[in-house]
């Protein structure tokens, strides 16, 4: 870590908190036990700022602003739980249910589901959009895991996982709006992919029963994304 | 070559015009082409071979002369006689009357309204110069800029003077062209980019389209200042493939360019240099917003990212980039030539100069039109348009495209600036500019943008991917009179949702046109609602 970081001081929720000015608002909060919801993030992979579940206010400026990428600023003022951002982020979550099947009593991550467990903590009780019921296949093709498009919201942590820490970059989007998809290779079934490894960690980082272990029944497929951030440290201490 | 040879050329060309008594200009633009110019051209050739006159009239095909719906378009000079939807068969009679009166079928005054009402600047060539020889620009004063730009300017005059013009980018937003000059100008890179946008991905729209088409040469040499200023020595132009003959003109424009020394290393012996290719994008609407574009310009999928880092920061494969619509770089050699000022004379307190607009719709004169800033729409549309056709009743007029909103009848006395239509609901967007009649349903017209942005959805980000759904779902459920008044207050939920946090400008802005028909159409919405109509 350079030595001339500089120090920034900011309010976040009223509290007055410290921060390195390379650090982004989410990392800040996180640091001082302040929830922000996520879903697209994850510690260890390159931020995209796709799900805006974690859009916050910031004093001073007219748009919301998603943490995840957002670098603090000295005397920034920023609230994360209004009862507005709230309401938008009640709503995504809701489009995100009415996207795609996400039947939970017969998901095999039933229990352990990342969206499942942002809706029940924002209060979610029932989707007031007309749900769209796709049609989409499951890729049951290679032997160990197997791909539900049913289950996936498109956060493209797999996708990133792959490429940036794998190094493989077997999972891909095809395909735009809500016909985008993930792709395996040149769109073709996992199992006759040429460049995966079978490392599963795209199973891992996951946060919904998109991705899973073959063999798994319902509910009993939980996911261990604890190894990112070990392998980023360990890959850090190294290039340094 | 050294500048001073763009004045042998010049003289050169303009001997070789004056050879011949008469120029018969055929618009060879998108519109005319469709229409059937190409015969037209080989037919008047046919002609004046046959009669022997082709050693004494010159056939030149020239870019857009702007009345499209009028096309085949022929104007005859210097006897500055235009004539509309000619024909092949019309050859005949067309070269048989050369140099007297027109047959009067086809001849269209030229002192229409149409024509008269508008003031060229980016599209002063258009209709006057073959767009495929250089020579023809150089000999009406292009590359003068140029000339004049790198041999007398530093490049912080350069950049004073655009500031000085109050120029603000064509491309929509309206962000001003000099502040983002000075800011790429600043950043200390080695290598920065200049980018020119033509992605022109609007229904309706070809305006950009028409100058690249009709004068190719502009953008360079704007794009090449651009360079001069900023530092940047690279340039990219950015066309959609579905503009063939943009991209062949465009190459063919390069090519040239580069020939005499324009382009290159050590542009005309001077110590600058610039380079500029032409990348086709694939037929993405979002490519058109920056950080897609640039994402499909370094050979990725083309999603928008968040921003900061803004491209003049952080820009293609990490490096200071700057993008610019094409009218913009289109207004640069004007500016140039004749001083900041000059053009900052043009236009209102905050929108300076004047704006191209591709005029459709229900309106009688249908076309590429070019007009002052502060303008009145009622100007436009019953002025230049003349009015609505069949003695319609207007109803109203859209602009921005699936960005923009519709301005009812209450709003067509305000002038074309950036803020007043935005106060209105709209915005000034990149030209396109639809005009309806009272045959058209508002909620029609927002279920067709709507269908258009949902399609045209990166997927990257939730609210836009699923909300442009589901707002075209409600839609389609109030057209089918089928919704009650929870549907609309969801559309309404949803327009703001979509608004606010969405990732980037497709779908912050893909509300507006169900926002604005809802603000000036409300009462069209509740006479759908079930029960009710
Ligand atoms: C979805 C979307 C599509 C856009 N399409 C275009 C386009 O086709 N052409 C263009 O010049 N700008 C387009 N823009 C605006 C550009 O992102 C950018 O602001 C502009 O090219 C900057 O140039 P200017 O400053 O000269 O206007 C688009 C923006 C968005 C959000
Ligand atoms: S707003 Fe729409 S186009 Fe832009 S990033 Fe989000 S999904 Fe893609
Ligand atoms: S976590 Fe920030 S946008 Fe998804």
């Amino acid at each position: 870590m350079p030595t001339s970081v500089k120090v920034k001081t900011l309010r976040i929720d009223g509290r007055d908190v410290s921060a390195r000015e390379d650090q982004t608002i989410l990392e800040v909060a996180r640091e001082n036990d302040i929830w922000i919801p996520t879903l697209c993030h994850l510690d260890g992979l390159s931020p995209v700022g796709a799900c805006r579940l974690c859009l916050v206010e910031i004093k001073g400026s007219t748009k919301l602003l998603p943490a995840c990428v957002t670098a603090v600023e000295e005397g920034m003022e920023v609230s994360t739980q209004t009862e507005g951002l709230e309401s938008y982020r009640r709503m995504i979550l809701e489009l995100l249910f009415s996207e795609r099947n996400h039947v939970c009593s017969i998901c095999k991550s039933n229990g352990h589901c990342e969206m499942q467990t942002l809706a029940q903590r924002l209060g979610l009780t029932h989707i007031h959009f007309p749900y769209r019921y796709p049609s989409l296949p499951v890729d049951l093709s290679h032997e160990l895991f197997g791909m539900d498009h049913n289950r996936c919201i498109l956060c493209t942590r797999c996708v990133r996982v792959c490429a940036e820490i794998e190094g493989a970059h077997v999972w891909d989007v095809m395909g735009r709006g809500v016909d985008a998809r993930i792709i395996c290779d040149l769109n073709q079934p996992w199992g006759t992919s040429e460049t995966c490894t079978s490392c599963g960690k795209c199973v891992h980082v996951c946060p919904t029963g998109a991705l899973f272990e073959r063999g798994r029944s319902a509910s009993e497929m939980d996911k261990r994304p604890e190894f990112l951030p070990y392998l980023t440290l360990m890959r850090r201490a190294g290039g340094e | 070559m050294i500048f001073e040879e763009l004045g042998h050329i010049e003289e050169a060309e303009l001997e070789a015009q004056s050879r011949f008594e008469r120029r018969i200009h055929v618009c060879a633009a998108a519109g005319c082409l469709a229409s059937g110019a190409d015969a037209v051209k080989e037919a008047l050739s046919g002609e004046l071979q046959s009669t022997g006159l082709e050693e004494r009239c010159q056939m030149v095909g020239v870019g857009c002369m702007g009345l499209c719906s009028r096309g085949p378009l022929v104007s005859i000079q210097p006897d500055n006689v235009l004539l509309a939807q000619v024909r092949a068969k019309d050859a005949k009679e067309v070269v048989g009357t050369l140099g007297k009166k027109p047959p009067k079928r086809l001849a269209c005054p030229s002192d229409l309204p149409f024509f008269k009402r508008q003031l060229k600047v980016v599209l002063e060539n258009m209709g006057r110069i073959d767009p495929e020889r250089i020579e023809e620009y150089i000999a009406v004063g292009g590359y003068s800029a140029l000339h004049k730009g790198l041999t007398e300017m530093t490049s912080q005059e350069v950049i004073d003077e655009v500031v000085k013009s109050g120029l603000r980018g064509r491309g929509g937003a309206g962000y001003p062209t000099g502040l983002k000059w000075s800011q790429l100008s600043k950043e200390s890179s080695p290598i920065k980019y200049v980018v020119c946008n033509a992605d022109e991905g609007d229904p309706g729209a070809f305006m950009d389209r028409s100058v690249l088409e009709g004068d190719p040469h502009r953008v360079l040499e704007g794009m090449i200042l651009a360079g001069y200023a900023t530092g940047a020595t690279q340039g990219f132009i950015y066309v959609r493939a579905e503009y063939p003959l943009a991209i062949k003109r465009l190459n063919l424009a390069i090519k040239q360019a580069s020939r005499l020394g324009l382009l290159g290393h050590n542009i005309c012996g001077t110590p600058v240099s610039f380079g500029v290719e032409v990348r086709v994008g694939a037929g993405a609407f979002v490519c058109g917003e920056e950080t897609a574009l640039m994402a499909s310009i370094e050979g990725g999928r083309g999603t928008p990212r968040p921003r900061p880092p803004f491209p003049t920061q952080s820009g293609i494969w990490g490096r200071p980039t700057m993008i610019n619509n094409v009218e913009t770089f289109a207004n640069i050699p004007p500016i140039i030539r004749n001083g900041g000022k000059w053009l900052a004379e043009i236009g209102t307190e905050k929108s300076k100069g004047t704006k191209v607009f591709s005029l459709s719709g229900k309106v009688v004169n249908t076309g590429l039109i070019e007009v002052p800033m502060g303008i009145t729409l009622r100007e436009i549309i019953f002025e230049i348009g003349g009015g609505i056709p069949f003695g319609g009743k207007f109803k109203a007029v859209q602009t921005g495209g699936p960005s923009g909103g519709c301005v009812p009848d209450s709003g067509l006395d305000v002038p074309v600036d950036y803020e007043s239509l935005s106060h209105l609901g709209t915005i000034m967007g990149s030209g396109g500019m639809v005009v309806m009649d009272d045959s058209a349903s508002m909620v029609d017209v927002a279920r067709f943008f709507l269908d258009f942005s949902r399609h045209e959805s990166c997927g990257k980000c939730i609210p836009c991917r699923v909300g442009t759904v589901q707002m075209h779902g409600l839609l389609d459920k109030i057209a089918a009179n089928r919704a009650t008044s929870e549907d609309l207050a969801m559309l309404e939920e949803l327009c703001d949702l979509v608004r606010k946090t969405s990732l980037c400008g497709l779908g912050q802005t893909a509300p507006t046109p169900v926002v604005s028909t809802l603000r000036h159409f409300r009462e069209e919405y509740l006479s759908h609602l079930s029960g009710k109509a």
